[in-house]
């Protein structure tokens, strides 16, 4: 019987994605932004968006705290859907977020895994007030987690 | 007979009782079980009460006038009996069987809370209660307007003793706290606490959930007006709880389900309430639990549950000496003079999720979360913690698994290595 929690979660790439995130920070001139969270554990992590008028993802930052992998999931998923269409990113799913990121996570990480992706899914779509630009948006670095 | 009490514990023979903890997990890794506190492993006797009950004389209890439903009924209310026993209650009546700790307190807080309870009252909790017993509370508070209170506790995990006799001054009319914390592992002063509520004129409800597997619990002793647990935690089946309740409460007490058994008569008008405690346990009850549940009692008063709270201590003792030393770790909780066998921790910098993951990596399995306690994690500005705790099957070998799973898994997941993206 295959068992997953024997696979090696903590690989090289997921390390190196925590320790030296992509785009962890804000977007300057973002236009669309949101934010979410795992209760169950406290995985914080927004998303900010600079989206162009043609629909294509200019650029796409992070920020948040939390496990390993919310983080690092984070970091990896802001680095792929850079210059992809809003409409390429609809038909992104939890699957191709799931085989992204590279290991086999157990259901209960998956939530973990897949925390960021539900942000994007909502990010999208909720536009920011343009006057809002300076508008500080995003939780606290996680050099300040406990 | 002292020396019978404190005798230590034969773990290796106790382990081999415990059909789990004699299997190796895949990978070949060494099974270290750290999380009794969720839920504790049975022994073969609880696994054969229960699969006798369904292989000799199975049958639903009460009202059957055959001989297997008379077998089941009799080892059903003989159960009662046994709880009553271990609880030290003054009626086997004022044991009523429940679907869980969770079921009994939704039970008081909906029979006794909705009747007895006004807008102008005040339920009074500990901020170190498991939400099983601050949601009804709550709920209760949807109900009927009343207020819902929280006594502070202290850096170190106990409670604030002046916010605690300010908070009786406003005279709660009911008092409901843990006799022992399930992330703090503190063990609070019952008796002393049941008292000064009942000076105030409170009610007082005990959650005996962290409390009845490893500790001698006398309700009688502690004079509380309601207490509460769960079999699964005390080695017994899931599914079963039993709410210990005052005689004379439970007899102004209306019922909470309604549907059969509960009932003297029902008509097409309407319906009378069966006697206490059939009152307050509508439809097939956990029967097979009970019985198992009444094994594990008698398991656990053989082994000795002060020489079980004993050997926990030391092992959590030493599990906080030896945690200690590791970088980084922040232990929660009171020192061992109020703590039991539980030991919640967590890491400056790595998150509680990937402690335990690492930790499973070794073999040991710990509970990483808020452990249905989130006001108590924002009380200490955490989200999550990492949590070890040990019964009566764990050894001194288990705590030292720990400490060098959780040193080796920190070095692999934190210690900084400049790493860049590829």
């Amino acid at each position: 019987m295959a068992d997953n929690s024997e696979e090696e979660i903590y690989q090289e790439h997921i390390l190196d994605h925590y320790e030296d995130p992509y785009h962890r920070g804000s977007c300057d001139g973002k236009t669309h932004a949101d934010e979410g969270d795992n209760p169950l554990c406290g995985d914080k992590v927004s998303l900010e968006l600079r989206i162009d008028p043609q629909g294509v993802i200019r650029e796409a930052w992070f920020d948040g705290k939390g496990c390993i992998i919310s983080q690092s999931c984070s970091s990896m998923l802001v680095e792929e859907i850079e210059g992809k269409s809003v409409d390429e990113l609809k038909k992104f799913s939890a699957d191709d977020m799931l085989r992204l990121i590279r290991v086999r996570l157990t259901p209960n990480r998956q939530k973990c895994g897949l925390l960021p992706w539900r942000v994007l899914q909502s990010a999208m779509h909720s536009p920011i007030a343009k006057l809002d630009g300076g508008a500080h948006y995003g939780g606290p670095n996680l050099g300040e987690e406990a | 007979m002292k020396e019978l009490v404190s005798a230590p514990l034969d773990v290796e023979k106790i382990k081999l009782d415990f059909p789990i903890l004699n299997r190796s997990l895949p990978g070949g890794r060494q099974l270290c079980f750290l999380d009794s506190a969720a839920s504790a492993q049975r022994p073969h006797v609880v696994i054969d009460a229960i699969r006798e009950c369904y292989e000799v004389y199975y049958a639903n209890v009460h009202r059957g006038v055959y001989w297997l439903s008379e077998q089941s009924t009799d080892r059903f209310e003989r159960a009662r009996q046994t709880v009553a026993r271990f609880f030290n209650a003054p009626a086997v009546e004022s044991i009523v069987f429940t679907s869980g700790c969770t079921a009994a307190v939704n039970l008081i807080a909906h029979s006794f809370g909705s009747s007895f309870v006004k807008s102008h009252d005040t339920v009074l909790l500990t901020e170190m209660e498991h939400h099983a017993n601050i949601v009804p509370w709550f709920q209760l508070r949807e109900r009927t307007g009343c207020q819902v209170r929280f006594v502070d506790i202290t850096d170190d995990g106990l409670i604030d003793s002046a916010n605690w006799y300010a908070a009786l001054e406003a005279r709660p009319k009911i008092v409901a706290f843990t006799a022992v914390s399930n992330v703090l592992g503190t063990i609070n002063p019952v008796a002393d606490m049941v008292r000064e509520a009942h000076e105030v004129g409170a009610t007082v409800v005990v959650d005996a959930a962290q409390a009845a597997p490893h500790q001698t619990v006398d309700v009688q002793d502690w004079d509380a007006d309601f207490v509460v647990f769960s079999g699964h935690k005390l080695m017994g089946p899931n599914g079963i709880g039993v709410l210990y309740g005052r005689p004379e409460l439970l007899e102004a007490m209306p019922p909470f389900l309604g549907g059969g058994g509960m009932i003297s008569r029902v008509s097409r008008d309407g319906f009378e309430p069966g006697v206490v405690p059939a009152r307050f346990e509508a439809g097939t009850p956990p029967i097979a639990d009970a019985i198992g549940l009444a094994a594990a009692i008698g398991y656990l008063e053989n082994v000795g549950l002060d020489r079980i709270h004993n050997h926990e201590t030391e092992l959590a003792s030493a599990a906080l000496e030896t945690l200690e030393k590791i970088d980084g770790i922040r232990l929660l909780g009171p020192g061992m003079e109020s703590r039991s066998g539980i030991v919640s921790f967590s890491h400056q910098s790595v998150h509680a999720h990937d402690i335990a993951q690492v930790l499973d990596q070794a073999g040991v399995s710990i509970r990483a979360g808020h452990h249905c306690a989130m006001p108590l994690h924002s009380r200490y500005g955490l989200s999550a913690t990492a949590r070890a705790s040990f019964y009566l099957y764990n050894t001194l070998g288990d705590v030292q698994q720990l400490a060098d799973a959780l040193s080796h898994g920190i070095e692999k997941l934190h210690s900084p290595r400049r790493r860049t993206r590829k």
